[in-house]
């Protein structure tokens, strides 16, 4: 792979999507530096999620290019791009649920060989010592932010140099989301990249390097986490003040 | 008694024949929503092309599995060049192309087969074994043996190793399949495969016992889904449950009623089903309305 240490590790360009004849991107410009952790926000139905899918290779692109470590990914298959380093864990979670806990994981590690794979199972249990306690029950069991736990784990024994992270604390308590996100800036401690769709807009810039903000499937602002918290057009749409 | 041990012997016989048609249904229907209906067209191309491999010379053996082989081509095939072309469509749609192939298998069955009924050769000879008054036809014994083998291998492939496991994550949640790497087409084009393979299976085995012809794979066919049905599709433990009761309802009540009424069983049986007990006996899924 042509690697510039120097580039950025995800750079999208142009990018646009559509829903048949439904434009729900449109020339979107963003980059995810290595060891970053990258923020999207932005209203429910802006794209965050479209934007996603079309990253992971699950919706079509309709132009524009997706570069990860400086590679053309555009049209390359799903499993080509988690081949190549590319992880997603998806809104609603999406684990598989009459299977295990651990067969769930151990999925994630269906690309990799099965001695690494071993060795990121005992980070995962390490990271949620629950699921280790919980791993011979059907996913499907689980609470839901336990289930969060399995998506986000499942997506970490792809081994990930880039981990898409959609909506991480949907639907789970206060407490929960606190654990989630305390887990993300650990992940990017130990030297994944992460780019993070939130509709939690605050907790998600309180943590991020760099933030975008997504409308109508555009990018209409960007800049530093703590910059964008601090602005008036984004306190006001976004969080609220 | 011994009379019941007959229809017993003969119920869990076909019950079982039954049992891997619906096992072939199951594991199409897990790994992409189809119910296919060239299922039974599998099972007419592993018994007469056993037939004819053997009528040419072939060893047994190695008549069975060149009919094996000509049935999991013709489930690979199907899939490549009918299904995954139509992959986005509507399950409806795959599905009544399904119908397609089967009727386009039966008229090729015909014209190099011809019209004529056939029967395989026993497997090792025709001298019944005697329990309690009933007797037992040794093929009946190769159908139950091999019949528990493909079951046990099946529950084992997709119970202990990835690969199957795999493909009970895309039955189970296909986007999350998808972003882990899991190889959806591979999956589908396997789950095909394999169905021929078991199809073909359970015509080889049935053929020596029923006579078979190119057009034995309706029957067979709709039993299949009727027994698949009536476990709750999609469940391993259903369609081989289901496949031993509809064999075991169709014997007694050819017994014991009337053996005109034995063809009756399975469709009497799959509108009870539907009526009552839409999700089979051990089916998650409610079945859609299409």
């Amino acid at each position: 792979m042509a690697s510039d240490p120097h580039g950025p590790l995800l750079q999208v360009s142009g990018l646009a999507a559509a829903y048949g004849r439904v434009r729900a991107l449109e020339e979107v410009s963003l980059e995810v530096a290595q060891g970053a952790l990258v923020a999207l926000i932005g209203a429910n139905g802006a794209g965050k999620t479209t934007l996603l899918r079309t990253l992971s290779g699950v919706q079509p692109a309709a132009a524009g290019a997706i570069r990860l470590d400086g590679a053309d990914i555009t049209r390359a298959r799903p499993r080509e791009r988690v081949r190549a380093g590319l992880a997603q864990v998806p809104e609603g979670r999406q684990v598989f649920g009459p299977l295990s806990v651990e067969d769930n994981l151990r999925l994630g590690g269906i690309l990799r060989d099965a001695a690494s794979s071993e060795r990121i199972l005992e980070r995962v249990w390490a990271l949620f010592p629950v699921l280790r306690e919980k791993r011979r029950l059907t996913a499907g069991m689980l609470s839901g932010g336990q289930q969060q736990m399995v998506a986000i784990g499942r997506a970490l024994m792809t081994q990930p140099r880039l981990l898409l992270l959609d909506e991480p604390s949907m639907g789970l308590a206060p407490k929960l989301v606190a654990e989630v996100f305390a887990t993300i800036r650990r992940l990017r401690e130990e030297g994944t990249s992460v780019l993070l769709v939130e509709q939690n807009a605050h907790a998600a810039l309180s943590i991020a390097d760099h933030a975008y903000v997504l409308e109508t499937g555009r990018i209409v602002m960007q800049g530093p986490g703590r910059e964008l918290a601090g602005n008036a057009q984004v306190r006001e749409a976004y969080l609220g003040m | 008694m011994a009379e019941f041990l007959q229809f017993l012997f003969s119920g869990v016989t076909s019950g079982s024949i039954y049992a891997l048609a619906a096992l072939g249904f199951a594991i199409i229907f897990n790994a992409s929503g189809v119910i296919n209906f060239a299922q039974g067209e599998f099972i007419m191309l592993g018994g007469m092309v056993s037939v004819f491999l053997a009528a040419a010379g072939l060893a047994l053996p190695f008549a069975v599995l060149g009919a094996v082989l000509v049935a999991v081509v013709a489930g690979l095939v199907l899939e490549k060049a009918a299904i995954e072309p139509a992959r986005s469509a509507e399950t409806v749609t795959l599905i009544i192309i399904t119908i397609g192939a089967s009727i386009l298998i039966q008229g090729v069955a015909q014209i190099v087969f011809g019209k004529g009924q056939h029967a395989l050769r026993p497997f090792s000879g025709e001298a019944p074994i005697v329990i309690g008054g009933a007797s037992l036809l040794p093929q009946s014994l190769w159908v139950l043996g091999v019949s528990a083998l493909m079951v046990a291998g099946l529950w084992l492939f997709f119970n202990r190793t990835l690969p199957g496991k795999a493909m009970l994550a895309v039955s189970a949640n296909r986007l999350g399949a998808e972003l882990v790497g899991i190889d959806i087409r591979r999956t589908w084009l396997t789950a095909f495969g394999l169905s021929g393979a078991l199809g073909a299976v359970a015509g080889a085995l049935a053929a020596p016992i029923t006579m078979t012809s190119y057009d034995a794979g309706l029957m067979l066919g709709l039993k299949g889904f009727v027994a698949a049905t009536l476990g709750g599709l999609g469940s391993g433990l259903g369609a081989v449950a289901g496949g031993l009761i509809l064999g075991l309802l169709e014997a007694m009540t050819a017994g014991y009623v009337s053996s005109a009424y034995k063809d009756a069983v399975p469709f009497v049986a799959i509108l009870l089903v539907l009526f009552f007990l839409p999700r089979g006996l051990f089916g998650s899924r409610a079945a859609e309305r299409v």
